[in-house]
């Protein structure tokens, strides 16, 4: 039996599928146009890629999914549900409300209510406040009608969770299992405003998440695979789809860690800038000794401070779907782009909208379409778009570079036909084979990871014994997630003290990865 | 005319008062965005120069007092400040004249800008450490026999309390068991001084000392710097040792974070191990059976690509970090100064032995 893997990314423009051998070695590739439902995308990707000479649907052991969907959700303030924003923690918080930092535009899209409430505990688990229920049901009738998700955060949630359980349950049972709620204490850590950050961002991605990933199911399932699921997560690992359905926050940088991935594994590099270029945005990160180089501060997604560890990259809206608009003598280019409607709306397509791929047409980088479409004077505008898109990059390559020697870059991705041959601060300038697949090729060979969080009493366990323990439990939850057993490392590690409970209790969580085992087939289930 | 403290300055502030804060003092993140949101609300405050405080005028310090952990969980309400202030002003029948940060590390060193924005008062140039330390009577003050108290202290729930002690140590001693009660953090206005006893017994220059290491680390990341040199230059300060976080033991305790991280080295300090023992502040780094550096000279971890300083709380396994000694300012080096923040002072059974013979910084 062969353990095939199948790796897809659905970008904003183009689901690329790959599938590769044990070895790692590409069997098939192929792009097709991401679309509306996701699904359709999915199917003809799949369809193209398994109609490949060499391809047998019985030798996919496993499907990988990585996508972007709420990545670009969020860079673009789209397809956000409106949130309602609960804290429970008055008086205390007051200092700081909920969102304060945030960029205006994207608070306007998904906050128009926020609350501080009474409730919230002590570090030692004493209360704050107890929670009003007239208050909530204040907070009830006030949003009714009128949010689509609720994220509700707690003072010291990660130590006593029960205010927000409660608040959740009772807004559940009044507003009903239509509008989902996202606690707190299930994503984030201590520090109220980054794990209250991540909440209402996870709330907000509810509807996108399920469009997306139940899509992904729906077309394995539809195409007869008996593969394990997987989708890749912020810090490169896989998960499973019920888990990513229910955090979809996690998917976020999800495509970046894989492209990095996919840079290193296809150029052989171990250290570079690896610049991924796709249809909306631009991820530019760092290869460091092989793996992708890790933000060791606070992570901003789309201008919002939150815990997650991930690649330490820059973002831009540049991609072969970005607008490009001239305003007198100025072009501009971004961040908004056609997505997936690329080949209706671009000129080269016969659309009417200038987009950074008609650009590259003009510049002669790629051969699309009709060239002939291109209007009049499309080489002055091109050329101008063509100083701005190199600005752009050079700009995100001087921001993440450590000192001031050039550096080797790597491009990747299909929109990366839009960039020149010759970047400031690039030592060399490397197109690898295979490069318009790298993200595929990224999350098919990503580890597979799985967490433990879990209250140890040190009155009754030495903290090595707890701690040796927790990693066991770690590790045979990887082994279980299909990891192989002699290769999982222990990933993340944390200890949170509850002092308010006898014995000096202490939360350890912890969460072990490593490359999925290929030779075992009794692993396998099947997704029904 | 005096210089406003601004928006950005608050930034500088923050980043130079996390340097400073040698792993304690709280998060600035929490405390940059208190006293941004209080400067957006009331205005920016003035800072006037120590000698400007008129020998028979009154300066009062506003700081919280607690557990760093405890602040980015629970955010102070953000008027108990000014409630303290009040109070004490109220209690001692003296208008203050001005404010002045009890230690430029962390939270305590934009505080004081918070209260001075919502008061319309000064902030004064100047602290009473150099850094941060976990204990009331850790400060210069009580080596020139200043008292801490009458000091007032309140949570955010609207209790307060009015301290009269017989020494500082006692004061530490009552606060700390209050502000614990009050769930881990506290605000408090004390060590009301005459701006003749404020002109010895503190320490001179320190927020804008604090602002130039925050704006120096800002301008070298900005221009691809060599950050860490520029860092040290800045401080006068030493590489210690260079690694990755290997192990991380860290709990609440009595009202202080306690803990040891374990580093392991990498480039010239591979196959070393260093361990640094923590009381909110980084209080002892140890490599290879040797000391490095101790209290009260100030040890400071960074993280390796930015170094941005990494705070207590922000210690996480897997990070890469550098840490750095920086010399305390002369007034801990003076046989008294040792003998109140040392080591013995922290339960280590060995000397002080300066990482450096510097000159004073600012």
């Amino acid at each position: 039996m062969k353990m095939h893997r199948l790796g897809i990314d659905v970008g904003g423009t183009h689901t690329d599928a790959v599938i590769l051998d044990e070895q790692h070695r590409l069997i098939a590739k192929t792009k097709a146009r991401t679309s509306p439902d996701v699904s359709t995308g999915i199917l003809e990707a799949l369809d193209q890629v398994l109609a490949q000479p060499g391809v047998s649907v019985d030798d996919i052991g496993f499907a990988m999914l990585g996508t972007t969907h709420c990545t670009n959700a969020i860079t673009e303030r789209k397809n956000l549900s409106t949130v309602a924003v609960i804290r429970l923690g008055a008086p205390a918080t007051l200092a700081i409300p909920p969102l304060y930092s945030w960029p205006e535009d994207l608070k306007q899209k998904i906050a128009s209510h926020t609350f501080i409430i009474d409730g919230g505990h002590e570090f030692d688990g004493r209360i704050i406040n107890t929670v009003k229920d007239e208050e909530v049901d204040r907070v009830i009738d006030e949003i009714r009608g009128k949010v689509e998700a609720i994220s509700i955060a707690s003072v010291f949630s990660p130590v006593n969770a029960e205010h927000e359980i409660y608040v959740g349950e009772r807004l559940r049972r009044a507003l009903g299992d239509d509008i989902p709620i996202t606690l707190s204490y299930e994503i984030g850590s201590v520090g109220l405003l980054e794990r209250e950050n991540a909440a209402v961002l996870n709330a907000s991605l509810m509807r996108t998440a399920t469009m997306a990933f139940t899509g992904f199911r729906k077309a394995i399932q539809k195409k007869g695979l008996h593969a394990r699921l997987f989708l890749g997560q912020n810090d490169g690992t896989l998960m499973s789809v019920d888990y990513a359905l229910r955090y979809p926050i996690l998917t976020i940088a999800s495509g970046p860690s894989n492209s990095l991935r996919g840079g290193a594994f296809l150029s052989g590099l171990k250290d570079a800038i690896v610049i991924d270029v796709g249809g909306t945005t631009t991820d530019v990160g760092v290869l460091a000794h092989g793996f992708p180089r890790e933000s060791a501060l606070a992570v901003d997604i789309g201008g919002v401070r939150t815990s997650f560890r991930m690649p330490d990259l820059i973002s831009i809206g540049l991609g072969g779907g970005s607008l490009v608009r001239t305003d007198g003598e100025s072009v501009t280019i971004g961040p908004d782009s056609v997505g997936y409607r690329l080949i209706e709306e671009g000129i080269v397509f016969g659309g009417a909208t200038l987009t950074a791929t008609d650009i590259a047409v003009a510049l002669g980088r790629v051969d699309l379409g009709d060239a002939s479409k291109l209007p009049a004077g499309i080489l002055e505008i091109a050329a101008k778009a063509d100083i701005q898109m190199k600005q752009m990059v050079e700009h995100c390559i001087d921001g993440l570079k450590l000192s001031a020697d050039p550096v080797p870059v790597v491009l990747v991705g299909g929109g990366s036909v839009l960039l020149p041959d010759q970047l400031e601060g690039a030592s060399v300038l490397h197109r690898p084979d295979n490069f318009d697949v790298a993200n595929a090729i990224g999350v098919a060979i990503a580890p597979v990871s799985a967490q433990v969080d879990r209250v140890f009493s040190y009155g009754e366990f030495k903290r090595e014994d707890a701690l040796a323990l927790a990693r066991q439990t770690a590790i045979e939850k990887a082994t279980e997630a299909g990891a192989h057993p002699e290769e999982i490392e222990i990933v993340e590690l944390e200890e949170v003290a509850m002092a308010y409970m006898p014995g000096d209790a202490v939360r350890i969580k912890i969460k072990a990865a490593g490359p999925l085992t290929v030779s075992d087939r009794s692993l396998q289930e099947t997704n029904s | 005319m005096n210089p406003r403290i601004s928006v950005k300055d608050v930034e500088d502030i923050a980043i130079g008062g996390a340097v400073l804060g040698t792993g304690g003092g709280g998060d600035p993140y929490i405390g940059k965005l208190m006293a941004q949101r209080a400067i957006e609300q009331y205005g920016e405050p003035e800072m006037i120069a120590l000698s400007d405080v008129p020998d028979d005028e009154f300066i009062m310090l506003a700081a919280g007092i607690g557990a760093p952990t405890v602040i980015i969980e629970k955010i102070f309400r953000g008027d108990e400040a000014v409630t303290v202030f009040e109070a004490l002003e109220k209690y001692m029948g003296q208008k203050a004249y001005a404010i002045m940060s009890a230690e430029v590390g962390g939270l305590n060193g934009v505080i004081p800008i918070a209260v001075a924005a919502r008061l319309g008062i000064p902030v004064v140039d100047a602290d009473c450490m150099g850094r941060a330390f976990p204990e009331v009577q850790l400060v210069i003050p009580t080596l020139y026999g200043v008292s801490a108290t009458p000091m007032i202290i309140a949570d955010e729930k609207g209790n307060s309390a009015i301290l009269n002690t017989i020494s500082n140590e006692w004061t530490e001693s009552i606060a700390r068991a209050i502000s614990s009660k009050m769930g881990g953090m506290a605000l408090s206005a004390l060590f009301t001084m005459d701006g003749k006893t404020a002109k010895r017994a503190t320490l001179d220059g320190m927020m804008t000392y604090c602002m130039k290491i925050g704006r120096t680390l800002r301008e070298a990341r900005q221009h691809k710097g060599e950050v860490l040199d520029e860092l040290l230059k800045v401080t006068g300060g030493v590489h210690l040792f260079k690694g990755k976080i290997v192990d991380l033991e860290r709990r609440t305790d009595r009202g202080h974070v306690r803990g040891i991280v374990t580093i392991q080295g990498s480039d010239n300090f591979r196959g070393q191990t260093a361990s640094i023992d923590f009381q909110n502040e980084n209080l002892i780094a140890r490599a290879g059976g040797e000391i490095l550096a101790t209290v009260p000279d100030l040890i400071t971890i960074v993280d390796q690509d930015t170094s941005y300083p990494v705070t207590t709380e922000g210690l996480k396994y897997g990070l890469r970090v550098n840490v750095i000694g920086i010399p305390c300012h002369k007034e801990w080096r003076t046989p008294a100064g040792i003998a109140l923040a040392g080591p013995h002072h922290f339960g280590y059974d060995v000397p002080f032995r300066p990482i450096q013979t510097m000159e004073q910084p600012a």
